[in-house]
């Protein structure tokens, strides 16, 4: 089954809430997955500053003293931890290299997500014991998502809960299965993509983001995963400045969404969005079969 | 006038209350406020009551409804009004998919559009649509109607035994033994009733074409044996 949601601000005034109103929408939908959940937030970002959320089975051992070894291999980062996962934050322009002294210095580490913006959180748990866990109530931003799992294609694991991440501030939640998944991943591990699961939806992930790396935005990329991507499948997307939902043909997955003046929101039910600040006057519809929907706040700009 | 505010008072003291009618009781009219896309509100009604459900509503709200008028003031989700017996249930604003879906009798009447798989394998239910339907509507109907003031979506009626459709607007594609039928008197009878009971004012049975079974598929055909 499964329950996402997902929340794109437009109005500034609404940022400092965006954790606590996510955390809500995702709260409501536990019922519908008790296996693991995740958010991704899109904060604020200082220019030229980027972070890496990052996970660890042993965080004792793997947090303890992971700035000074960091910096021991030329990388000036601030780690700052939250339960099981920590956030580096660092120069934009050592974010490649950090990652890669990561790998050397503490390899049990699990990169969850890396970009100029994105924090992304998951767990195997109730939505409301990460919400806790990570905090996200307290976190401000422009958009996020959230997934609550009732695991299908691969095992219950921190790793194959949502958001996937898999380009810089790209990450996608899935409610549905993937049938061609195997032949795609092997097509994008041949044109260089990494993968850390044998999970369906972080194949949809890759492929979205090999697609964008070819130089399509969001929008055109959805649209390319409506010929290439067989199965079940109701996404919900974000990008560095950008919110996008896609439904299969057959459209079996439940979505509804609603957008006012203020923001655009994604629930798999309408209970999902009840308490959101001005519902009653909201336009309230059902994404249709096939068709990309996607907002950019640049674009908008 | 018994009355349920869903943000306090838990579901099942509802559907308890409505089951637990007996003959000639005069709590005959409820109202239900706050439903907040609750799922399963107002179900297994026996009785002819009315339930005015003030708000939407999630999954499979008045199922099974034998007897009674639900009015949702709002919008419903998946499977609204699903396997209805007998009664009315009205929707002010939109049905997600299969609204009316195996519905053996009543009157459904969507007062926006309705979504995908509308009235699927419906055995003997009316549905009315004010506005458009989805994709896959009416797949497998076994009997009844289904009315259409706008559009239908792809694959209409596939696989269709003897339910009758009838649509205003386009139809994006017809199912699998889904074929257009002439209008005969009897039909244009029929559909001037079923509109007048779902409070269509704006259309003229004139206006609709039928569609049916061209019963093509459900039935052996020997002239196929060898292809079994």
């Amino acid at each position: 089954m499964c329950g996402i949601v997902g929340l794109f601000l437009k109005d500034r005034s609404l940022e400092p809430r965006l954790g606590d109103l996510l955390s809500d929408m995702l709260i409501t939908m536990t019922d519908r997955g008790p296996d693991s959940a995740g958010l991704a937030i899109y904060g604020g970002a200082p220019a030229g500053r980027a972070k890496i959320t990052v996970q660890s089975a042993q965080p004792e051992e793997d947090f303890e003293g992971l700035a000074d070894a960091l910096s021991e291999e030329g990388v000036e980062a601030s780690v700052s931890r939250k339960s099981t996962h920590a956030v580096i934050e660092l120069d934009a322009r050592v974010l490649e290299g950090a990652r890669a002294a990561l790998a050397v210095i503490r390899p049990n580490l699990r990169v969850m997500g890396a970009g100029e913006r994105v924090e992304i959180f998951k767990e195997v748990g109730l939505p409301k014991d990460v919400v806790t866990r990570f905090g996200i109530r307290a976190m401000a931003g422009t958009h996020g998502i959230g997934h609550t799992r009732m695991a299908t294609e691969s095992a219950v694991t921190t790793l194959g809960a949502h958001p996937f991440s898999t380009g810089a501030d790209q990450c996608l939640v899935h409610n549905g299965s993937l049938s061609n998944h195997n032949n795609l991943r092997r097509s994008l591990i041949r044109a260089g993509m990494r993968f850390e699961t044998e999970n369906d939806s972080e194949v949809a992930a890759a492929y979205l983001t090999a697609e964008m790396e070819k130089g399509k935005d969001l929008g055109e990329a959805l649209g390319s995963a409506l010929s290439d991507l067989d199965g079940f499948f109701t996404f919900v997307v974000g990008t560095k400045t950008g919110f996008g939902v896609l439904r299969d043909p057959i459209a079996c997955k439940p979505a509804v969404m609603a957008e006012t003046e203020r923001y655009v929101a994604f629930g798999s039910e309408y209970r999902a969005l009840v308490n959101l600040p001005g519902i009653e006057e909201a336009r309230i519809w059902e994404p249709e079969p096939a068709t990309v929907y996607f907002w950019d706040h640049e674009k908008a700009a | 006038m018994p009355v349920f505010d869903l943000s306090i008072t838990p579901l099942r003291e509802l559907n308890g209350a409505l089951h637990g009618l007996g003959p000639g009781t005069n709590d005959t009219a409820f109202e239900v406020i706050n439903p907040r896309g609750h799922h399963a509100v107002a179900v297994g009604i026996d009785s002819p009551v009315t339930v005015e459900v003030r708000g939407s509503v999630g999954y499979y709200c008045a199922g099974m409804n034998d007897g009674g008028t639900v009015t949702i003031h709002g919008s419903a989700g998946p499977g609204v009004a699903e396997n209805m017996m007998s009664g009315t249930v009205i929707i002010e604003g939109d049905a997600s998919q299969y609204a009316g879906a195996t519905g053996r009798g009543g009157l459904l009447v969507i007062k926006g559009n309705a979504a995908s798989r509308c009235g699927i394998s419906m055995k003997g239910i009316d549905i009315v649509v004010h506005g458009s339907i989805g994709h896959m509507s009416a797949f497998m109907g076994q009997s009844g109607h289904l009315v259409v003031c706008g559009d239908a979506g792809e694959a209409l009626g596939d696989s269709l035994y003897e339910a009758k459709l009838f649509v205003r607007g386009s139809v994006k594609s017809l199912g699998t033994d889904c074929v257009e039928k002439q209008m005969r008197p009897k039909h244009l009878k029929k559909l001037a009733e079923l509109l007048e009971k779902a409070g269509v004012t704006d259309a003229k049975p004139e206006e609709f074409r039928r569609y049916g079974s061209a019963r093509k598929l459900y039935n052996f055909h020997i002239d196929n044996a060898d292809a079994y």
